[in-house]
């Protein structure tokens, strides 16, 4: 049983189709990437995951219960978290807080409970505040722990994204364009993390990522998205030599093929 | 503290006698991690050494056997030192951004059969050149984090080793004991690689009464108390870092702190507030630096408030160096400045409760000392090298001249050869080079330590270090200069990071300079001046304007024949990774004046400009080439 399976899920809007029957199969424990021209439909199907689109057609079904139609913050209760490709922080709160705030479900005591800080709510704290400094090393943002998040260089915010969104304790971690616009050696310390994340914490995670070398190298599954379709999914050197996706990338992006006969 | 090494007169004894004198009581060590500062006491500091050290012996290590040690700073480095040299073994340690060269020169140099790394990091250094050290046995690593995949047998756990000790102990509960019992005086403690600005490191060997006399004679004149407070942030395979972290700790009993990270240094000081701080010129230039530039984006009350009070403090400084009677006005004025400013600098930088400050490892800029006193923290000068176990001369208290390094310590005679070199003579001189006897002899002829260092007493007694002696240069018309003299003072400005002065049989004096990225960025920024990398920035003209500027401040306060008469910014940082800088940051001369030889040669054949064409490797292998055009300015 796939741990994430979405099933033949169809989004329109108006007359735009931005998915046309995609189905997926997410393996538990797998690093799986959506790859795909501009406007193939990838941000949707995450959009559609997390339930803050719903499909005129189809379902999602997460651990074989449909997510499809909860609230969105019911998905997140399941173990579903995601990353934002326009990072999605409070910018003028601590790094400290914004991870904080990723635990808000594992909170339990009320305003006045948390006010008096005493017993239950006082434990509930500190065990919270632990969860979060084990982010905080695993992603080794010691020294930033207390500086605004807007104060911070880009690369930085979008390790603390992902902190926030491991915060969750997620069973699922959906992560869109983790590298974009990262230097070499941040795209390194990310896909460093993402391999931990998925190895250490045994957190499955399904990821969009325009920069191919690294889905290529990092991820065990690749599904090829093209105008709301899918083209093909394999295993990554299976999809490179797919001639649909070499198609689907030429003239378009011709480095793509370069990229991928230099593997 | 004589008294007490008489009775135990090794790092395990005195371990041992802390853990019995101060048990749980006291806190031995503190490591921040998750935010929040873990503490050691001396029973527990005792305890994990007592393990780790039987867990070795279990796995086979035997007395003379070699230890490598290379990570950050933290407590498990400090308990695998003193662990292997409970069971009779060597420790030796590496420094942590070393190259993978350099690792396995020294280890295999030194013939270490277990290495206690950090880290994966650190560990695949190791297993890289695995093959090339067919001496190692075991690699230990602290840090589980990322290890998962390795699965070789000859790696394990720090917590596992100290598992098998706990099985040792229990099967055999005096053998601790009896192997502290059996460590002797005269042992060798510790070999000490030095980096060496020409050539090979060469390992150092020192004893157990070398560390302890040199620890002991230096607290006789720079006191150290059991509850002491001290941030250990700089290498711990520097020999400063092991006179205060292991000799000086245990002897006394003061705790070490262990930041949570490289990064965090700074705040981390601050949390603690260290009463004593030992460190290198780099660390107070950085200081003086981040205050001077903080200060630039200050509100114009505390602008103006600084540069009213920073002349009172250096006029204070000044009156107290020449120990004349301090004016009331003057001591009215400095009261205020330090109430308005100075205490709040202090805070800022955590040196609000120092009571001993002291610099060493190479020459620091008179400027930057005149700073620190102003400020009211009584910053001393240290010298000394690894053979003499760190430290021959210092400052007292009082008698300070911010040109000298101060008089020798208690049992420790220096003296000055017919060439004017520095030799000294202690119970702190070293066994010898490992492996390496013709050095030995050279470095101990006649029973003295050359130290290879130029220089003289002045009439007070003091010594003052001109500077290597093969670096003292001669221009062409007899004019003898140090160019580190120089190189400090330019190195005061906050935008000049490093910096290398030629000058030795030509007729006059150049110099390469490297901007202070950080600093002359923010320069750069405020005057919108747009700039794309280190390159870009260094050869904008504005920058040669700042930079003019700054060398002729220096030259003013020069003889007018050693000024420098040119010079140009490097396209990029001087760099220990590539051979340019040792790990402790001293400029290798030769090296530098090979590499940038037709920069060199362009200067003294007086042309405007001169191409680059150059390759840079960055740390991860990845390389890539420059082109550009460096500006010759003259002055």
């Amino acid at each position: 049983m796939p741990l994430l399976r979405i099933d033949d899920i169809h989004l329109s809007f108006g007359g735009v189709k931005a998915i046309n029957g995609v189905s997926i199969d997410v393996e538990k424990g797998r690093i799986h990437a959506i790859i795909g021209p501009n406007g193939a439909g990838k941000t949707s199907i995450f959009n559609c995951i997390s339930s803050v689109y719903k499909p005129q057609r189809g379902g999602v079904y997460f651990e074989d219960r449909k997510v499809t139609g909860m609230k969105p913050d019911r998905v997140t209760h399941l173990g579903i978290a995601r990353t934002f490709q326009n990072i999605a922080l409070f910018h003028h709160m601590t790094v400290l807080d914004n991870l904080m705030l990723g635990r808000h479900q594992f909170m339990k005591r009320g305003i006045l409970a948390g006010g008096i800080f005493l017993g239950p709510a006082r434990t509930e704290e500190i065990e919270n505040r632990k969860a979060v400094e084990d982010i905080i090393d695993f992603l080794e943002i010691e020294n930033i722990r207390k500086k605004p998040v807007g104060t911070l260089a880009y690369g930085l915010r979008k390790r603390v994204e992902l902190g926030r969104a491991l915060a969750l304790k997620p069973k699922l971690l959906l992560l869109d364009e983790p590298m974009a616009g990262m230097n070499l050696e941040e795209k390194e310390d990310m896909a460093r993390f993402i391999l931990d994340i998925n190895e250490e914490w045994g957190v499955t995670i399904l990821l969009i990522e325009h920069d191919l070398g690294v889905v290529m190298d990092i991820s065990r599954r690749v599904s090829v998205l093209d105008f709301g379709v899918k083209i093909s999914e394999g295993e990554p050197a299976e999809v490179a030599n797919d001639p649909r996706v070499i198609k689907a990338y030429i003239g378009e992006d011709d480095s793509f093929l370069g990229e991928m006969e230099a593997r | 503290m004589k008294e007490i090494v008489k009775n135990h007169d090794t790092f395990p004894k005195l371990l041992a006698r802390n853990a019995e004198v101060f048990g749980d009581r006291k806190v031995a060590m503190r490591e921040k991690e998750f935010g929040i500062w873990q503490e050691f006491t001396w029973r527990e500091y005792h305890d994990h050494v007592m393990y780790f050290s039987l867990g070795m012996v279990s796995l086979g290590l035997l007395p003379g056997d070699k230890v490598a040690i290379i990570g950050d700073n933290r407590p498990e480095w400090v308990w695998a030192e003193v662990a292997a040299q409970a069971a009779k073994a060597v420790p030796l340690g590496l420094y942590q951004d070393s190259t993978l060269k350099e690792v396995s020169y020294i280890i295999d140099h030194s013939d270490a059969s277990f290495v206690v790394a950090e880290d994966q990091e650190q560990v695949d250094k190791i297993l890289d050149m695995k093959e090339q050290l067919p001496k190692v046995r075991y690699i230990i690593y602290s840090d589980p984090r990322g290890m998962r995949g390795y699965k070789q047998p000859f790696l394990l756990d720090f917590k596992e080793v100290e598992n098998f000790g706990r099985e040792l102990e229990q099967r055999d509960p005096g053998l601790f004991g009896k192997n502290v019992g059996a460590t002797k005086y005269e042992d060798m403690a510790l070999i000490c690689y030095t980096s060496g600005t020409t050539g090979f490191p060469k390992g150092a060997m020192l004893s157990f009464r070398n560390l302890l006399s040199m620890a002991a004679n230096l607290m006789e004149v720079d006191g150290k108390f059991e509850n002491d407070e001290f941030v250990s942030f700089l290498p711990l395979a520097w020999i400063g870092e092991q006179m205060m972290c292991l000799s000086s700790a245990l002897l006394t009993g003061f705790t070490v702190n262990f930041p949570e990270k490289p990064e965090t240094v700074q705040e981390n000081i601050r949390e603690v507030g260290p009463t004593i701080m030992f460190s290198p010129p780099r660390i107070w230039e950085n200081m003086t630096s981040t205050v001077q530039v903080k200060v630039m984006d200050a509100s114009r009350l505390k602008r103006w408030m600084y540069h009213w009070a920073l002349p009172v403090g250096y006029e204070y400084a000044d009156t107290v160096f020449r120990k004349k009677a301090i004016p009331a006005s003057l001591k009215l004025r400095h009261k205020l400045a330090y109430a308005l400013v100075f205490r709040a600098l202090k805070d800022r930088l955590g040196l609000l409760r120092i009571r001993s400050a002291s610099t060493g490892g190479a020459a620091l800029g008179p400027d930057v000392f005149k700073f620190f006193n102003a400020m009211g923290v009584n910053l001393k000068q240290i010298y000394g090298q690894t053979e003499i176990s760190g430290i021959s001369c210092i400052h007292r208290e009082g008698d300070i001249n911010f040109d000298s390094v101060g008089k020798p310590i208690p049992e420790t005679e220096v003296t000055l050869s017919g060439s004017g070199e520095i030799l000294s003579r202690s119970p702190s001189v070293f066994l010898g080079y490992y492996k390496n006897p013709e050095e030995t002899d050279k470095t101990l002829a006649d029973g003295w330590l050359h130290s290879g260092d130029a220089g003289y007493f002045n009439e007070d007694g003091h010594l003052i270090v001109i500077d290597r002696v093969k670096d003292v240069m001669h221009l062409n018309d007899g004019t003898r200069f140090s160019p580190q003299f120089i190189e400090n003072k330019l190195k005061f400005s906050p935008y000049i990071k490093e910096c290398v002065c030629m000058g030795n049989q030509r007729d006059f004096i150049a110099g390469m300079l490297c901007i202070d990225y950080a600093n002359v960025g923010k320069w750069a920024e405020g005057r919108r001046i747009s700039y794309t990398t280190f390159t870009d920035l260094a050869a904008k003209p504005e920058v040669l304007e700042l930079l003019a500027k700054e060398v002729e401040k220096v030259n003013e306060t020069l003889p007018a024949t050693t000024r420098i008469s040119k010079f140009v910014p490097l396209y990029k940082e001087l760099d220990a990774d590539d051979d340019e800088l040792t790990r402790t940051r001293k400029v290798r001369r030769a090296f530098v004046g090979e590499r940038y030889k037709h920069v060199v040669e362009g200067m003294y054949a007086g042309e405007a400009a001169i191409p680059i064409d150059a390759t840079i490797k960055y740390q991860d292998g990845k390389t890539s080439r420059i082109r550009t055009t460096l500006t010759v300015r003259n002055l």
